[in-house]
C-alpha cells in the first residue's frame, strides 16, 4: 500500500515536472538550428568538422550580437547531438531535435547513410534540413524540406570516370565498395555506369563489396588484381582508404588507386601514409592553393583548431551560410515554429545564386546545387594539392 | 596462382581467429560460460599494445637505448600480454567471480556488460579518433612467381602457431595445466580436493586475456587502423570458431578458428563479395547441423581437451 502511494506520488511529479518542461517558455528570443553529425562511431573526424565549423559560424553570429532578422535581433543556439554514425541514431536525433528542442532547421547528418533516413523524417516533420555533404540523390529526392550544400553523386561518377580515362588513357577498370553503406554502394554504380558508357559494357572488369567494419580484403583485391584491372576505383571512408590502398600494395598492386570526396579528410594521410601519396580523389574544394573567402576561412580555422579543415567542415561552413541567409530571407519570424520552419523552407528554396567558399552554386528544384568539382592530387608530402577543376 | 595467394591471405586472417577463440575455450572447459567481453578484451590489447609500442619507440628515439626494430615488435608483444592478462584477471574479479553461484544466463549478460564498458570506457579515455598502430617493422614484400607475401604476414601466421603450440604444452605438461584439465573435467568436485577454483579462474581468464592480446597486437601490424568497436565482429566471429571446433577443445578452436578463416577468403573468391557472410556462416551452419558438437566436442561433456 505504502509503495503503491510512494510510486503514484513519484509519477505525478515527474508528469508535473515533464508538463512545465514542455510548456516552458519558449520564446522567439532565441533561434535553434540542429546540428546532425557523426561526433563518435566510424567517422569521428568529419563530426569534429562538423562541429568546428558551426561553432566559427556562430562566433561570428554572436560577435554581431546575434541574427538580424526582419529588423530584429535574436540569439541564436546551437543544439549539437551525435548520431554516432549510425541511420537509426540520426533518425532519432532528428525527432529530437524537432519536437523536443524545437529546431527552426538542421543541418547534418553528412554521411548519405544518416542523411537520407533523417531528410526523410525531417520531411514528414516538417523541417527544413540541409546536408553539407551526402551526395547520394536519395536524400533530397521528392523531399520538399530536404536540401544539400554538395553536388551529387550521378555528377561525380563520371567527373570521376572521365578524369581516368582523359589522364591514363585505361580502359579496364576495377571498383571495391561497402555495400551496406548508401554513398559508397551508389557512388560504385554511378561510375560503373559512366565508365562502362565511356569504354563498353563489360570494361568494369571486377565490381567487389565488403561490408562495414571489414578490415581484410585480402580476397577480394586477389580477385581485382588478377581480373587485368589498370586502374581500382574505392569511394570509401578514410579509415577504409588507409586498409584497402596498403593492403592492395602489400598484394602486388602498382597501378593507380582513385577515389572520391569521402577521402578529402584530414585524417586520411595520417592513417595511410606514404602508401597513399600520388593517388588522385574528386572532392569538392582543395584547400593548398585557395584564394579570397576560402583562404580567409581556412586560415581562421587552422589558427583556431591546428589543422586544414576539410571538406566537411568547409561544406558545414558554406551550409550554416544558406540557413542564415534564408532565415534572413523571411523577412520576419512570427514566433509560431511550425509557420517559421514553413517560412526558412520557402526562402532557403528560392536562393537562386549563392557564393560560398566551395564555389559558387545554383539551386535546383529538388534543393540540389549545381556546382563544379575539383580532382585533386595526394602529394609527395601528403598534402591534398589542387590537380583540376570539372564543371558541369 | 590465385588459389596460393589466397590461401596465403586465409592464413593470415584464420590466425587471428585461432588466438581469439582459444581464449573463449579455455574460459568456458573451466567455468562453463562464455566470456563474451573477450572480443573486447583482444580490443584493450591491441590498444595496450599501441601504448607500449609508441613508448618503446619513444624512448628509442630519445635515445633513452638502442634497439633494433624487431626487438621493440618482440617487447611490445610481451609486455602487452602480460599487461593484458591483469585486465582478464580484473574482469574475473569484477565481473564473473561474484556471480560464480549465479544462474549461467546472468554470468553471460555480465559478459556483454563488461564488454560495452570496455568500449565505451576506451571511448571516454581517447576518444572516437582513429588511431594509426605504429608500423615497428618496414613492410618487405616477396614475390613469389605472382604470390605475394608480406614478411608481416609470415610472422603473423608463425606467431600465432607459436603461441597455440605453446599453450597446449602448458597445459599438458605442466601442473598448473593439470590442474585445468582437472578442473574441466568436473569443477564442482576438483575443487574439494585442493584445487583452488579461484585461483585456476584468474589464471584462466589471464592466459585467454595474454592471447588475446597477442592476436591486438599481430592485428595492429597487419591492419595499422585500431578503433574501440574494433574487437565485436571479430570476437563474434571466433566464438562462432570456438563453437565450430568444439567447447572447451584447444586444438579444436585452433584448427577451426583457421577453417573460419578459409572459408570466409575462399567463398569471397568464388562467389560474388557481396554474398561473403551470407554463404560462409550458411556453411558453418550446416557443418553445425551434422557435428552439433563441433569437431572434437563431446556431447554433455565440457572437458579440456588436447
Amino acid at each position: 500500500m505504502k509503495k503503491g502511494v510512494l510510486l503514484a506520488g513519484v509519477i505525478i511529479c515527474i508528469a508535473v515536472v515533464a508538463a512545465f518542461y514542455a510548456c516552458g517558455p519558449k520564446g522567439p528570443e532565441t533561434i535553434k538550428i540542429g546540428i546532425n553529425a557523426p561526433i563518435t562511431g566510424d567517422i569521428p573526424k568529419v563530426g569534429e568538422g562538423t562541429k568546428y565549423a558551426a561553432e566559427m559560424w556562430l562566433e561570428d553570429i554572436n560577435a554581431a550580437g546575434g541574427l538580424e532578422v526582419g529588423g530584429k535581433k535574436y540569439k541564436v543556439e546551437l543544439v549539437i547531438e551525435d548520431n554516432e554514425s549510425k541511420a537509426e541514431s540520426a533518425v532519432a536525433v532528428t525527432t529530437k531535435m524537432i519536437t523536443e528542442d524545437g529546431v527552426l532547421a538542421i543541418v547534418g547528418p553528412q554521411a548519405s547513410k544518416q542523411a537520407i533516413p533523417a531528410g526523410g523524417k525531417a520531411n514528414e516533420l516538417e523541417t527544413p534540413m540541409i546536408s553539407p555533404w551526402s551526395t547520394n540523390p536519395d536524400t533530397t529526392k521528392d523531399r520538399p524540406y530536404v536540401f544539400r550544400g554538395c553536388f551529387l553523386d550521378p555528377f561525380q561518377g563520371p567527373v570521376v570516370a572521365n578524369f581516368v580515362r582523359d589522364e591514363f588513357g585505361f580502359t579496364k577498370a576495377a571498383v571495391l565498395y561497402d555495400v551496406a553503406s548508401d554513398y559508397p554502394k551508389g557512388l560504385a554504380e554511378f561510375f560503373k555506369e559512366a565508365w562502362e558508357k565511356i569504354n563498353g559494357p563489360g570494361s568494369v572488369v571486377a565490381f567487389e563489396s565488403f561490408t562495414t567494419k571489414d578490415t581484410d580484403f585480402s580476397s577480394q583485391l586477389t580477385k581485382i588484381i588478377n581480373s587485368g584491372a589498370e586502374v581500382l576505383f574505392t569511394p570509401q571512408y578514410y579509415n577504409e582508404v588507409a586498409l584497402i590502398v596498403q593492403q592492395a600494395h602489400q598484394l602486388g598492386w602498382d597501378k593507380p588507386i582513385v577515389g572520391s570526396d569521402s577521402w578529402g579528410s584530414a585524417e586520411t594521410v595520417q592513417l595511410c601514409g606514404k602508401d597513399c601519396y600520388g593517388l588522385f580523389f574528386s572532392t569538392h574544394y582543395a584547400a593548398a592553393g585557395a584564394t579570397g573567402a576560402t583562404k580567409e576561412f581556412i586560415d581562421r580555422y587552422n589558427a583556431k583548431y591546428g589543422y586544414v579543415p576539410d571538406d566537411v567542415g568547409a561544406l558545414t561552413w558554406d551550409s550554416m551560410r544558406i540557413v542564415q541567409q534564408a532565415i534572413q530571407d523571411t523577412g520576419g519570424l512570427s514566433g509560431d515554429i511550425k509557420k517559421d520552419r514553413k517560412a526558412v523552407r520557402d526562402a532557403m528554396a528560392k536562393i537562386k545564386e549563392f557564393d560560398g567558399i566551395t564555389g559558387k552554386m545554383t539551386f535546383t528544384e529538388e534543393g540540389d546545387p549545381i556546382k563544379c568539382a575539383v580532382i585533386v592530387k595526394i602529394s609527395d608530402t601528403g598534402e591534398f594539392e589542387f590537380y583540376k577543376s570539372v564543371c558541369p | 596462382m590465385v588459389l596460393l595467394q589466397n590461401l596465403i591471405n586465409a592464413l593470415q586472417w584464420g590466425s587471428f581467429y585461432a588466438l581469439i577463440a582459444l581464449g573463449y575455450s579455455m574460459v568456458y572447459s573451466i567455468l562453463m560460460l562464455f566470456n563474451f567481453a573477450h572480443g573486447d578484451i583482444f580490443m584493450v590489447g591491441a590498444y595496450i599494445g599501441f601504448g607500449v609500442a609508441s613508448a618503446l619507440i619513444a624512448l628509442t628515439t630519445m635515445g633513452a637505448f638502442a634497439l633494433p626494430n624487431w626487438l621493440i615488435l618482440v617487447l611490445t608483444i610481451i609486455f602487452s600480454m602480460f599487461l593484458t592478462s591483469f585486465v582478464g584477471m580484473i574482469v574475473e574479479r569484477v565481473g564473473y567471480r561474484p556471480l560464480r553461484a549465479a544462474p549461467r544466463a546472468s554470468a553471460a549478460i555480465t559478459g556483454l556488460m563488461i564488454g560495452i564498458i570496455l568500449e565505451t570506457g576506451n571511448l571516454a579515455l581517447l576518444g572516437a579518433q582513429r588511431v594509426s598502430f605504429p608500423s615497428m617493422v618496414d613492410t618487405t614484400t616477396y614475390d613469389l612467381g605472382g604470390v605475394f607475401v608480406t614478411n608481416k604476414k609470415i610472422m603473423i601466421v608463425v606467431v600465432s602457431l607459436l603461441l597455440a603450440a605453446a599453450l597446449h604444452q602448458f597445459i599438458r605438461r605442466t601442473r598448473y595445466g593439470m590442474a585445468m584439465r582437472a578442473m574441466a573435467f568436473d569443477y564442482v568436485v576438483v575443487p574439494l580436493m585442493g584445487v583452488p577454483l579461484n585461483t585456476m579462474a584468474a589464471m584462466t581468464f589471464a592466459l585467454g586475456s595474454a592471447l588475446a592480446a597477442a592476436a591486438g597486437i599481430l592485428f595492429g601490424v597487419a591492419y595499422p587502423v585500431l578503433d574501440p568497436y574494433m574487437g565485436i565482429l571479430i570476437g563474434w566471429k571466433a566464438f562462432v570458431a570456438a563453437i565450430l571446433g568444439g567447447r572447451g577443445s584447444i586444438m579444436g578452436a585452433t584448427l577451426a578458428g583457421f577453417l573460419l578463416g578459409f572459408i570466409e577468403i575462399f567463398v569471397a573468391m568464388i562467389f560474388p563479395s557481396t554474398l561473403r557472410d551470407l554463404i560462409a556462416y550458411s556453411i558453418v551452419l550446416l557443418i553445425l547441423v551434422f557435428r552439433p558438437h563441433g569437431f572434437f566436442g563431446e556431447a554433455y561433456s565440457a572437458r579440456l581437451r588436447l
